[in-house]
């Protein structure tokens, strides 16, 4: 059988969420492998919770927050574009591939754009392969 | 600490879930997870019997957590919530699983949907077991309300409210009050004339005691939440003293620089000093300061010298008004799609290429040709072209129907043929007449003697092929109908250009937190049953801002917004979302971290029993997260997203 990652999706509540809701509302289809985390804002999002994600199993974390400009609590997507761009760095360091976390904007009218990064991360990390045999034969 | 028990109900949602993913095994499934007390599934959960399945399990079973897997908790969380509480449970001990748009909608796949929808039950119900009871607060509310955008959406709705007497503060960005609608000769289908039905309205704005309208005015910042929304207006400088101006005109006519009408657009011209069109509210004069001589070179006061009243001003200054509302509705209205974007359709190289709203101005008995069809060079067309979908349902340009342009095509080829000898031709892809008396306009127009031609209009050229065609202009098309294309000369073009949104559109989103779907236009809450509530609580949308509509739908959806805004304020309460930050004062090292991040000022470094340590403003706080993150201690949380939630379901999604 070939690898299918487990991928945890952390989605804003305004855009996002939205979003996701409107992939299916479509009847658009994708890949089953993100798990989607309702968040308020993807500025509470705490890199903790992405490192969790990776501690306990998880291939690969996507973040998708409201497109610049358009955060319901003015700048919670800022906040995050900075922390996640960190986080990836510290990642890297750790022998993590980047592409592994991924943060992109999903607007609540963007139910085709959803389903493309859905299959996007989702394509990468297969290729990239599971995440925990990696890590546990570095440390 | 007490026993949890949890109840698990899978919902069929009729074949939505259960055609996709085996509801009865996933019930199966959470029936053996860990606190699980009981698991079902059901037909329709959100019917009646179904929640009384989840309300006689919490009697019967002493049940103290609840999940409901069924559709997105953006449709029905409030609906499980309120059976909770019905219930007696703290609607906050209840988790909704998203196994239906997240799941069995987007995947076809029966046994990995199924899968994947025990994945999320197991989620939820691992969250759930940290949910803690919240306590759900009520505050008074202001029963004002503002009213951005004065055309016929912001005036109706204004009417409205003000009817019910509570305060309206309209405020509109141009010098008076109508917007577009004060610009149109007659209205589709049944040829009332605009002005006359808009006119009276636009009094009893200016004269209502509950409406204070402050035109001329933007609104510059917006803090606050429903119930209680801050608001500072500025009022721009019209360098006139509207206490003191009559309105009488005067000084229009001697202001010795004449510049382009925007109400005429651009076909009449007006004063730098200025009253924008004779029915203007409010009535009084305001200074061009880009265009006025005086602001420019320090020389000329002319309008001053001959002011009776001595109403102008030109030490005048912008003012801010600070406004306290309770709701805002936005009625900001559209722009016109600007046809030169279209250079092959020759709007602004050639005369006799008009925009539709060029031609209302011309058939408007007071607008610059008192009311003639006529030529640049005066003569009267002796055939007209109406081309339709211009920059509407068009790849390049906008893909959306503009919705009035059929009708208003059809109103001009009538009034063409009313006051002219005229052939009309009009160029349509689709035939669009869906309203009450719609279709009838249409019959009546067609037996008129009006030609139809269906096929989109390739070009418009004054290269004469033929000896018909010199001195007109050849509108070129595809004629689908006939298979062919065909060459029309015509004297005069007019052009049906799309709305779009209005040119400051993400501006004004921002300001209000709501947001704008691709096109450009806002977002409703739910495009179908909450057609003019947004993202943001007591934030509401009217009118061409939230989409194209002609003036019925427009005053429809005004009078809706109006009803929303007066049952908020009828309930005269609102409540406060208990879901906001709290802070563990044992943990908190007062480094004001979270003070830093907040977009909100919520919390503040506060001295308490001469401990310094963090506090959250509950009124200020939106509950977004930012300074949970930040938080170095670990004392700042928010309230039904805590670490432990969050962290418990990323646990049971990836155990398996």
């Amino acid at each position: 059988m070939s690898f299918e990652p487990k991928i945890v999706g952390f989605l804003c509540n305004w855009c996002s969420y939205a979003g996701a809701d409107l992939a299916g509302i479509s009847r658009l289809k994708c890949a089953p492998n993100v798990h989607i985390i309702r968040m308020m804002c993807s500025g509470g999002i705490s890199p903790l919770f992405i490192l969790k994600a990776l501690e306990a199993g998880a291939d690969g974390v996507l973040i998708c927050g409201c497109s610049p400009g358009d955060c319901h609590y003015k700048e919670g997507n800022y906040k995050t574009l900075r922390r996640i761009t960190l986080l990836k760095k510290m990642l890297e360091q750790l022998g993590i591939e980047q592409e592994r976390v991924q943060l992109h904007w999903v607007c609540a009218s963007c139910g085709d754009e959803f389903v493309d990064v859905v299959n996007k991360i989702t394509a990468e990390v297969k290729e990239l392969g599971p995440l925990q045999a990696g890590v546990k034969s570095r440390v | 600490m007490e026993e949890i028990k949890t109840g698990v109900y899978i919902c069929h949602c009729g074949l939505n879930i259960a055609g996709t993913v085996n509801v009865e095994e996933v019930a199966r499934y959470a029936g053996t997870l860990p606190n699980v007390v009981v698991a079902r599934d059901y037909r329709y959960m959100c019917s009646d019997p179904g929640q009384a399945l989840i309300k006689d399990d919490i009697k019967n079973l002493g049940l103290n957590r609840v999940v409901v897997a069924s559709c997105s908790p953006r449709m029905h969380e409030p609906t499980f919530r309120r059976a909770c509480q019905d219930a007696g449970l703290n609607p906050y001990l209840f988790e909704h699983a998203n196994i239906r748009e997240h799941c069995s909608w987007v995947h076809d796949d029966r046994q990995i949907a199924t899968e994947k929808a025990k994945d999320l039950v197991r989620a939820a119900v691992r969250r759930v077991f940290y949910n803690e009871p919240l306590e759900i607060k009520e505050r008074p509310l202001n029963p004002n309300v503002l009213v951005v955008g004065g055309g016929i959406a912001g005036i109706q709705a204004a009417l409205d409210i003000a009817n019910g007497e509570h305060r309206v503060y309209l405020v509109e960005k141009e010098p008076a009050i109508g917007g577009h609608m004060a610009q149109l000769d007659r209205t589709f289908p049944t040829l009332d004339c605009s002005e006359c039905i808009l006119t009276p309205k636009m009094t009893e704005v200016g004269q209502h005691p509950f409406i204070t309208l402050l035109a001329y005015s933007e609104v510059e910042e917006v803090a606050g939440s429903v119930g209680n929304f801050k608001v500072r207006v500025k009022k721009k400088a019209r360098y006139v003293d509207e206490e003191k101006c009559t309105g009488c005109g005067v000084c229009e006519e001697k202001c010795p620089w004449k510049v382009d009408s925007e109400y005429e657009v651009g076909m009449g011209k007006r004063g730098v000093v200025y009253v924008p069109f004779a029915q203007a509210i409010p009535h009084v004069a305001t200074i061009d300061k880009e265009r006025c001589v005086y602001f420019l070179k320090g020389k000329c006061r002319a309008c001053e010298k001959f002011c009776d009243a001595k109403a102008i001003d030109f030490e005048q200054k912008d003012e801010i008004v600070e406004l306290e509302v309770g709701s805002i509705i936005l009625t900001t209205g559209y722009d016109v799609f600007d046809s030169r974007r279209i250079p092959q359709y020759g709007y602004g190289r050639y005369d006799n290429v008009l925009t539709g709203l060029e031609f209302e101005r011309m058939t408007c008995a007071a607008g610059p040709t008192g009311g003639k069809v006529l030529l640049k060079d005066g003569r009267q067309p002796e055939s007209v072209a109406i081309i339709h979908c211009v920059g509407s349902r068009d790849e390049n340009y906008h893909e959306y129907c503009s919705r009035v342009c059929c009708m208003y095509a059809l109103k001009y080829a009538h009034l063409i043929k009313e006051n002219t000898q005229a052939e009309v031709y009009q160029m349509y892809i689709d035939m669009r007449c869906f309203g009450e008396g719609f279709e009838e306009f249409y019959r009546r127009v067609c037996d008129e003697g009006v030609n139809f031609i269906r096929g989109k209009v390739a070009k418009v050229t004054d290269v004469a092929l033929t000896e018909g065609e010199q001195g007109k202009l050849a509108v070129i098309a595809e004629d689908t109908l006939l298979g062919g294309i065909i060459r029309v000369p015509v004297d005069m073009v007019i052009l049906c250009p799309a709305l779009e949104a209005r040119f400051g559109a993400e501006d004004v989103a921002k300001l209000f937190t709501i947001n704008r779907r691709a096109d450009g236009f806002f977002m409703e809450r739910h495009v179908k049953l909450d057609p003019v509530a947004t993202a943001t609580e007591g934030v509401y949308i009217a009118g061409c801002c939230e989409g194209p509509k002609d003036i019925p739908d427009t005053v429809a959806q005004a009078s809706a917004a109006a009803a929303k805004a007066l049952s908020v304020i009828s309930r005269g309460r609102v409540v406060i979302e208990p879901t906001t930050a709290q802070v563990n004062e044992v943990l908190c090292q007062a480094c004001g971290r979270c003070e830093e991040i907040c977009d909100f000022h919520a919390p503040k470094v506060i001295s308490k029993d001469g401990l310094r340590v963090s506090s959250v403003d509950a009124a200020l706080c939106k509950g977004c997260g930012a300074c949970a993150v930040v938080c170095p201690t670990g004392a700042m949380s928010v309230r039904h997203s805590t670490r432990e939630q969050i962290n418990g379901m990323v646990e049971a999604l990836l155990e398996v």
